[in-house]
């Protein structure tokens, strides 16, 4: 089962320039999170707080009763345990074959003997795809199979925590779509905290359990998926649906002519909110919530046509179900 | 102000750095396959560019020796005076070199690679402490390599006097040879090991600490390679005086 991580009041800055402040989130246990953002705006730097790689300003980050921010060094490699990390490029030991970086925490943490280690190397391997590219360099291969070779080292620990950084990036979509569902599929199976960075919109509709948005130096919104997708915040509207009109520019942010310009514009109605993506085989997910119930919670009503498929509302699939009367064949 | 107080950020960043080392040093696991991988490695880029360097320099010690010699009427002591400066000065000024330019800077160049490629990051994020696994084996390899460096630069310096004293200026072998220990003795060559020893500590500490704080893509590497070599060379050269006075004080001289 995974951890809960508690963010309180974080807030990091690199000389004068502020990266973000006063970020307070909690990620729920053995739940999947996106965080979303425009490029720039400390989506990874954030991630790299979470492990402890940056100190914050201040700030606590408070896993299993302790806090990353105040830890030493020996307490926080230990706690660093719980953590499986995978950084955009795969973070790959240019070294070693794809078979001893998957291998290497295990010969660096346990004492497991070489036959062990080898059982589970390949079963990680041939989890993410990878059965037969043992003996290559990481300098020989593609760039998604180092990112699926890095997300193979980062699960050999069996860690209670996931954190990932851009998985999309530099995959095509039909990878991203199987990456995506190779993190619904390992949550099922083992439970662990997900937290996600990206900026591709489709994983973040479809993907997490939760939702939060970086933007202009602070958290905008972190919460349930649905609370984030029926969300009128302009923001969040315009990031979640990719649209221009909205407060956030080319280069941050716009600046007051830019938005007096915008303000007699007509606001696309929000797109209906598509249904989460499942595990492969069909079995519910332990953190799975059935679609609807935070709006019906809380008695917001979604937009019309939502839950109704997986694609419902992602950019540049233009058709939206309930258009189509049922039964009726479009050619 | 940021003028003043960037280079004391960076060296007191260095020296945090060089006490974590110490820290590390005790700590099990040795890493014993990296130290002898990094020990291996950097005696095979810096021998044959030792030896290279220190024939022409005990040769032209010789030259200089030779003639001075002559001109103050005291050939007898071509030997002693060569030997004194081959073994004193020459020899742990050609390991400076050499260690600094060629083991320090592929150490920087290594894990300033390294580093860009998040590979460091990600060491530490699998709960592994990079001083520990990758520092402290370099430096203690570094510091061995430039033990036996400074033997070897001696041995070729000294032999490359002889031949030119010699072959060459028309010496007498029997002069050269019995005047060898005449104002040479023991000390000398131990100070000049201990030399070799800092020399290889301080160098491969200032490439790591480049490495490892390398940013900015790979002109972020090359500039911390340049730095990590010019400023070993300056702190070599400092740390050979400071011996070489301390030297002279403490060890007294044969008269």
């Amino acid at each position: 089962m995974g951890v809960a991580i508690d963010v309180q009041g974080l807030t990091k800055s690199f000389g004068s320039q502020l990266i973000w402040n006063d970020v307070t989130l909690t990620l729920p246990p053995g739940e999947i999170s996106v965080m979303l953002g425009p490029s720039g705006t400390g989506k990874s730097v954030f991630l790299k707080t979470l492990v402890g790689l940056l100190k914050p300003d201040k700030g606590s980050i408070v896993i299993n009763g302790d806090d990353l921010v105040t830890l030493r060094e020996n307490d926080l490699y230990e706690i660093r345990k719980l953590f499986g990390v995978l950084f955009q490029d795969g973070a790959l030991f240019g070294s070693m074959s794809l078979y001893d970086n998957v291998a290497f925490p295990l010969r660096e943490h346990t004492k497991k003997s070489e036959s062990d280690i080898r059982r589970i190397v390949l079963e990680k391997m041939d989890l993410v795809g990878l059965s037969g590219a043992e003996d290559k360099l990481p300098g020989e291969i593609s760039g998604g199979m180092r990112k699926r070779a890095g997300l193979a080292r980062a699960l050999v620990l069996d860690p209670e925590i996931l954190l990932i950084d851009e998985p999309d990036s530099g995959l095509d979509p039909v990878r991203t779509s199987y990456i995506n569902q190779l993190f619904i599929d390992l949550n099922a199976q083992i439970d662990a905290t997900f937290l996600i960075v990206t900026h591709d919109i489709n994983t973040a509709r479809t993907v997490p359990d939760n939702i939060g948005l970086l933007y202009h130096r602070h958290l905008a919104m972190f919460g349930p998926r649905e609370m984030l997708l029926s969300s009128e915040e302009p923001v969040v509207r315009q990031f979640l649906n990719a649209q221009t009109v909205g407060p956030i520019g080319m280069s941050e942010e716009k600046d007051a002519d830019e938005l007096a310009a915008e303000s007699g514009q007509e606001l696309p109605p929000l797109p209906p909110i598509p249904l989460q993506l499942g595990t492969s085989d069909g079995s519910p997910r332990r953190a799975e919530k059935p679609a609807g119930q935070w709006c019906r919670d809380n008695g917001v009503t979604p937009p019309p046509g939502s839950f109704r498929s997986g694609n419902a509302g992602v950019p540049g699939v233009s058709q939206v179900p309930e258009q189509v009367p049922e039964g009726e064949v479009v050619s | 102000m940021n003028l003043l107080v960037s280079p004391l950020k960076q060296a007191g960043a260095f020296f945090a750095m060089a006490l974590d080392v110490l820290r590390a040093l005790p700590k099990r696991p040795f890493q014993t396959k990296e130290f002898i991988q990094q020990c291996w490695f950097i005696a095979s880029v810096t021998i044959i560019p030792t030896a290279l360097v220190s024939i022409p320099f005990g040769a032209v010690i010789a030259l200089q020796l030779g003639t001075l010699t002559r001109q103050l009427g005291a050939q007898s002591f071509t030997g002693a005076a060569s030997v004194l400066a081959v073994v004193r000065e020459a020899s742990p000024i050609v390991t400076a070199l050499l260690i600094a330019g060629a083991g320090g800077s592929a150490i920087c160049a290594d894990l300033g690679s390294r580093k860009i490629r998040e590979e460091i990051d990600a060491m530490e994020v699998l709960g592994i402490n990079p001083i520990h696994r990758l520092v402290v084996p370099r430096v203690l390899a570094a510091m061995l390599v430039a033990v036996l460096l400074n033997g070897l630069v001696s041995v070729v310096g000294v032999g490359g006097g002889y031949f030119f004293n010699v072959v060459i200026q028309g010496g007498t072998p029997g002069a050269y040879l019995s005047s060898f220990t005449a104002l040479a003795q023991l000390a000398d060559l131990w100070t000049s090991e201990i030399k070799a020893l800092l020399f290889g500590a301080v160098a491969a500490i200032v490439a790591s600490y480049k490495g490892l704080t390398a940013g900015g893509g790979p002109k972020g590497v090359g500039d911390a390679v340049n730095q990590s070599v010019v400023i070993t060379f300056m702190l070599l050269f400092v740390i050979n005086f400071v011996v070489s006075a301390i030297y002279f004080q403490v060890v007294p001289q044969k008269v």
